[in-house]
Parts: structure tokens; C-alpha cells; sequence
């Protein structure tokens, strides 16, 4: 299958991320997107370290890396000094992952979300704190082990839902994607270039070395997520109408369960009562789309 | 011309003065008054900035890390647990090289709630590669913010403007404010050595392993050290325009005294009266105000206390476990001075506390008949404590 999507890189080879890494396989499709009239604000996250160290770069626009907690407020900033120069044409985005956005960067996002900045922030989500060894965060699914989930005392607590935080600030574009389903991760990075006022992508950007899974098998998994309506793909203009981007062949999550090293703790009751979670937040997710989903 | 201002709104004057271009602030008591005016600056188009009303004083600063490094000017104010809550993010502006500009209203630390002056929330932040810069009536207040910005925008480094809560922040006083078309030819638009930019892409504050960290911390060093240099250039250019300078260090009758004051902020002025009375009285006595804290003015310091018997150093500040700031700074300035005076180290007007001239003059006659100071502070003013609280 021939991949539509923009020729030019703005990510070069070389960068230090993991075999298989989907938050790298994200940024190379969000920038193809974006294209050079971007600048980047990255908080600590993994690719704080996939960016490379000083003086390299992999990315061919301008970065600015900040402090873990900072995505929302940093952008505000760097908008407002690109607005006083009177440049409204560059695209101003903060690129985090799930911690710098669920946890320590949750206030500056809901601030500068509340202030409606006009900027893109992403969230690629690998569901733990990966650069530092994979804890768990508020993003880590029920059901996970990780290195402070360990044992008996892997997750038992759901994943926070990111994208309906947002959409009750009324926020002006929300969307999930996913490294599996490229063309509609381009076309959503498109339309909310598109439009003005805070807009938030959170993508779903599976992590091999954390998950305990063969690096191969990356964006197969990615694509198991959205098939088994764990993380469906989706979006909300003005907080207000929703969208659903794929109606999923409805397979059940136990294979997606079962490939994993960070799941393989949990008993088949395990997975039924996951399997109910999955199910509720999926039709939750269709009264509120109101209709029957479109296909994608 | 001449106008009757509050010390908050003597900042405010001079922020739209220097054409400030970003600004963004959080509220806290006693700084509120600064940000309420430049607000309606910017309401009402008085100053062409853009007012980012953030959610945090951490987001305050990390807005304007942003706009910084696109190349802007760029102004916050805090104070106490505002700053506090800043502590990360003044090192990474000193870090990233971004010439921002702060006014901090001195206000004691929390627990208990204190809304009243006290110096050790911006002392504690000395090692986070800021200038400091202590200011004692308004008219050095209005003056010491437009410098700020030449001294920041020079030495690529972030320039904390301090004044002292309410005896300053809400106190009104004459100050002359001088025309645009002056402040405009001692402080020109601001030309970033670098900035984000799409027509030049580079990472900034990435991932700087061993083999240059150290080296981009003595950089900063390099450039603290310049600006001991670069600070009498720019009190000389704005002497020359503007007609008035201060000096990193202002030295009030010390080359005969023998009992030299050594004060900062608003306790100087109170300080300045208690010299006059005990030089009428025949007493040696002189006074050293500390305007520019970081860098440290060691050699100036060295210099004006070089023939005193004994220093008396009062701080409205105190580090635990060792003693007032100020004290621990000029001993650690002097111990290699060869015949240097002895340092008395007291503590006063913690927490809002009145350092009247009362509590100057006993600070004097304490030091006076006392022949070596005692390695403790000397906390002046404490009343009768009931140690019993906490224990069992």
C-alpha cells in the first residue's frame, strides 16, 4: 500500500530513539504536516534525549526544549512574542509526552487551553514515563505493570481520559490519532493547522522497550488499540460535536493484551473486567457522538 | 518631570518606559499593584505588549523563557512563594542566557502567612545566576528597572529588580520620571544575539552532555563578571542622560569611621538618620549600602571597609542553621583580605517587622562595646519566646 502523504522530511535520520519507537514514527508524520513554518517546544520527555545532544539536532526546525511542566505556558509565550514581531504565519506547537501532559504539565495545558492560546500542543502518549525508565503515570492503563507498578501491585486504576478534560474547557479541536492510521493523523494535523485557538492531538505512540513488546511489532499493536476500541479514533470541534474517524471491527482485547510483556500478569477475569471498562468508555464515546460512527 | 508614586507603580512607569514587549505575571500580595497597572497599560494601549494572564507564577516565567528566546522584551514581578514557586525556572533563564527583567517585592516566607518584608525569599534564589539588584526609595526603584533591561539585554542574563514590601511596594513618594524620547536613547529597541527563528533553525537547552556543561556554566560566570565591569557603564550613560546614579555599593562618610553599617534596602534610610544623629554626637561611625547583590561587590566592599575597626551588618533575612545572608557574603568577601575589620552579624525586622532608629542605634552600641563579634547572629528586638511550644 502506497502511503499519501507529504514528500519532504523534516526529521533526519539519526536520531537516538529506540528500535520501533512510535513516539519517532509520530513526530517524522506530524512534521511532514506541519512543514518548516513550525517552531517546537518540547518539555522533558523522551524526546528531550531522541532530539540528540548539543550541538546536533534531528529536527530541521527551530526547538526549544523546557523544563517538564512548562508545554502550555511556553508556547503562550513564544506565540505572544511571534505576534508582537507581527509573524501570525508560524505554527506554534508543544510536542509531550504522556506525563508532561497528564501529570506535571496538566495545569500549564488547562491554563493555556482555558486562555484558548493559538497553538497545537501533542501529547504522544506511550502510557508511562519511558525516558526515565518506565513508571507509571496517570496516562499507564489499568492492568499495566511498570518499574513502580510492580508485581501484585501492577495498575489498578484506569486511564485518565485526556481528550474529555480538554473538550470540557470547550477547547477549539481535539483529536486522538495514532502512528498506525498515518493518513488520518496528516489529515487531523492539517485541519488543526487550519483553524485558530488552542488545539490538542493526542496521539497514540506505542513503546516497544516499555511495553515489553518486539519492536516489529510497533504499529501493528497501535493498530490492535484502535481495532479493539481501546483507543479510538476520533475528534470534537468546540468542545461540542464529535466525530468518530473509524468504526472498529469490534475484536475483543485480549490479543492486544496478550502480545504484551507489561500485561502478562493478568488472569482471563482480569481481561474481562477490562474488557467491560473497554466497553463502556466505547459507548459513552457513541452517545456522546450522538450518531451511528462514520466509516472510516 | 516630577510625580507622586507609589513604589509598585514607579515599576509599572518604567516597564512602559522601556517599551516592554511581553509580559506576564501571576497575582500575589504585595506585587498585585505593579501588574494592575501595567494591565491597564496595556488596556488601554498606553504600552503596545502583549499581557499573558497566566495560571501559575511557574508559568509566568516559563511564558516568558518563551517569548524571550523569540527575541523579545520581556517583564514579570512576583514575590515570596511566587518566587519560590519560580526557583526551577530562574535557573533555566540564567541557563538559557534570556534577558529577562523581575521585579521581587520582598516578602517573608510562609508558614505563618506574612505579607511583610523580608529578604530571604530573593536570597535564597543567589544561586540561580540572577543579577540582584536592591533598591531603597522609588526614585532608585524607577531608575534601577530601566537599567535593568540594559544590564540584561548586555550580559544575556535575567535581572531581578528588589524592593521591600509596603515600606516601598505601597508607599508613595516623588520620583522623577523622565521623558520617552530619554529612556529611548538610554535603552534602544532590543537586538537578540539569538533567537528561535524558522529562517535559522537551531535547538535551544538541549541535552548538554559533560564534555560543555561546564563549560556553559562558566560562561555565565564570565559574564557575572563582566557585569560588575558593565554596571558603572551603564550608571555612567544613564547619569549622563537621565542624571543620576547609585553606585553597586554606596558608601556614606566611611573613610574616617571606625563602626561601619552595612545595610541594604529600606533599613538604609533608616540607617542614614541614625548616622547623622551619632555623628553629632562625635561617634566614627559610617554606613555601606549594598545596592548590587550578584554579582557580589567584593573589591568595593574591601575598599570601603578597609580602615574600620569593626562592620555591623544588619539583615532583614536569615539563612538557618548559619546566619543572616549579607553577614555570611561579606565575611566570605573579606576572610582573605588581609586586616580586614571584624563582622557583627545581626538579624532584624523579620517578617515586616519595624527596624526603627532605635534598633539601628543599639545595633551600633552593641558592636561598639563588644570587642569581637560572637559566631551566632544577634537577633535584635526578639521578644520573650515560649520555647515550650512543640515539645512534650
Amino acid at each position: 500500500m502506497q502511503l499519501d502523504s507529504p514528500d519532504r522530511e523534516y526529521m533526519c535520520p539519526g536520531h537516538v530513539g529506540c528500535p520501533g519507537c512510535g513516539a519517532a514514527i509520530a513526530m517524522r508524520f506530524v512534521l511532514k504536516a506541519l512543514g518548516e513554518k513550525t517552531i517546537m517546544i518540547i518539555p522533558a520527555c523522551c524526546w528531550s534525549i531522541i532530539a540528540g545532544p548539543y550541538p546536533q539536532s534531528t529536527l530541521k526546525i527551530p526547538v526549544l526544549h523546557m523544563a517538564f511542566e512548562t508545554g502550555g505556558a511556553v508556547a503562550s509565550g513564544v506565540r505572544a512574542a511571534q505576534d508582537v514581531k507581527g509573524d501570525s504565519e508560524t505554527t506554534v506547537v508543544t510536542w509531550a509526552g504522556d506525563g508532561g501532559t497528564f501529570d506535571i504539565g496538566f495545569q500549564a495545558l488547562s491554563g493555556a487551553v482555558e486562555r484558548n492560546e493559538n497553538f497545537i500542543y501533542f501529547c504522544y502518549d506511550n502510557e508511562a514515563y519511558m525516558n526515565t525508565g518506565v513508571q507509571r503515570s496517570s496516562s499507564t492503563p489499568y492492568g499495566a505493570w511498570t518499574t513502580t507498578t510492580p508485581g501484585q501491585q501492577w495498575k489498578r486504576l484506569r486511564k485518565k481520559n485526556i481528550v474529555e478534560a480538554l473538550v470540557a474547557h470547550r477547547i477549539t479541536y481535539a483529536a486522538t490519532a495514532s502512528i498506525a492510521y498515518p493518513e488520518d493523523l496528516i489529515r487531523k494535523v492539517t485541519k488543526a493547522k487550519s483553524l485558530t485557538g488552542a488545539r490538542f492531538i493526542h496521539i497514540f505512540s506505542s513503546c516497544p522497550t516499555g511495553w515489553g513488546l518486539p519492536s516489529e511489532m510497533s504499529v501493528k499493536i497501535a493498530r490492535m488499540a484502535v481495532q479493539t476500541n481501546i483507543f479510538p479514533l476520533y475528534e470534537v470541534e468546540e468542545g461540542l460535536r464529535y466525530t468518530i474517524n473509524l468504526t472498529p471491527k469490534g475484536y475483543l482485547v485480549n490479543e492486544y493484551f496478550r502480545l504484551q510483556g507489561r500485561f502478562k500478569h493478568l488472569s482471563e477475569t482480569d481481561l474481562t473486567h477490562i474488557q467491560e471498562m473497554v466497553d463502556e468508555d466505547w459507548n459513552l464515546l457513541l452517545r456522546k457522538a450522538g450518531s451511528v460512527p462514520e466509516i472510516f | 518631570m516630577k510625580q507622586v508614586l507609589e513604589g509598585s507603580h514607579a515599576v509599572a512607569e518604567a516597564v512602559r518606559l522601556a517599551r516592554t514587549q511581553v509580559i506576564s505575571a501571576y497575582p500575589i500580595t504585595p506585587q498585585t499593584h505593579i501588574v494592575e497597572r501595567l494591565s491597564e497599560y496595556c488596556a488601554d494601549s498606553t504600552l503596545a505588549a502583549k499581557f499573558l494572564r497566566v495560571e501559575s507564577e511557574h508559568s509566568a516565567l516559563a511564558a516568558l523563557i518563551g517569548a524571550a528566546s523569540c527575541g523579545v522584551r520581556t517583564f514579570t514581578a512576583t514575590s515570596s512563594q511566587g518566587l519560590a514557586l519560580m526557583h526551577e525556572l530562574l535557573h533555566w533563564a540564567s541557563g538559557a542566557r534570556l534577558p529577562i527583567v523581575m521585579a521581587n517585592v520582598n516578602r517573608a516566607m510562609a508558614p505563618g502567612w506574612n505579607i511583610w518584608a523580608d529578604q530571604t525569599d530573593s536570597l535564597a534564589q543567589r544561586d540561580t545566576g540572577w543579577l540582584q539588584l536592591y533598591c531603597e526609595h522609588s526614585q532608585e526603584v524607577f531608575d534601577t528597572t530601566i537599567q535593568a533591561f540594559r544590564l540584561a539585554e548586555w550580559l544575556n542574563l535575567p535581572v531581578m529588580v528588589i524592593l521591600d514590601a509596603f515600606f516601598l511596594s505601597h508607599t508613595y513618594e516623588p520620583v522623577d520620571v523622565p521623558r520617552q524620547n530619554s529612556v529611548d536613547r538610554f535603552l534602544p529597541s532590543y537586538q537578540p544575539r539569538f533567537k528561535l527563528d524558522i529562517e535559522y533553525p537551531c535547538a535551544f537547552n538541549q541535552l548538554a552532555p559533560p564534555n560543555i556543561y561546564m563549560e556553559m556554566r562558566h560562561n555565565i560566570q564570565a559574564a557575572m563578571d563582566e557585569a560588575l565591569i558593565f554596571f558603572d557603564q551603564v550608571e555612567d550613560e544613564f547619569e549622563d542622560i537621565i542624571g543620576r546614579r547609585y553606585g553597586p555599593v554606596e558608601a556614606v562618610q566611611c573613610e574616617d569611621a571606625e563602626i561601619i553599617l552595612i545595610t541594604s534596602g529600606t533599613v538604609t534610610s533608616t540607617s542614614r538618620q541614625v548616622l547623622t544623629e551619632l555623628r553629632d554626637k562625635g561617634e566614627k561611625a559610617g554606613l555601606l549600602k549594598i545596592k548590587l547583590f550578584r554579582p557580589f561587590p567584593t573589591k568595593a566592599i574591601r575598599e570601603h571597609t578597609a580602615s574600620a575597626k569593626k562592620i555591623a551588618v544588619i539583615d532583614r533575612n536569615f539563612s538557618f542553621g548559619a546566619s543572616g545572608i549579607f553577614a555570611q557574603e561579606i565575611r566570605a568577601a573579606l576572610c582573605n583580605h588581609p586586616g580586614h575589620p571584624p563582622v557583627f552579624g545581626y538579624v532584624a525586622g523579620l517578617g515586616g517587622r519595624d527596624v526603627t532608629t532605635a534598633v539601628v542605634e543599639e545595633i551600633y552600641w552593641l558592636t561598639k562595646g563588644n570587642d569581637m563579634p560572637q559566631p551566632e547572629s544577634i537577633w535584635v528586638g526578639l521578644h520573650e519566646v515560649d520555647h515550650a511550644i512543640g515539645q512534650s
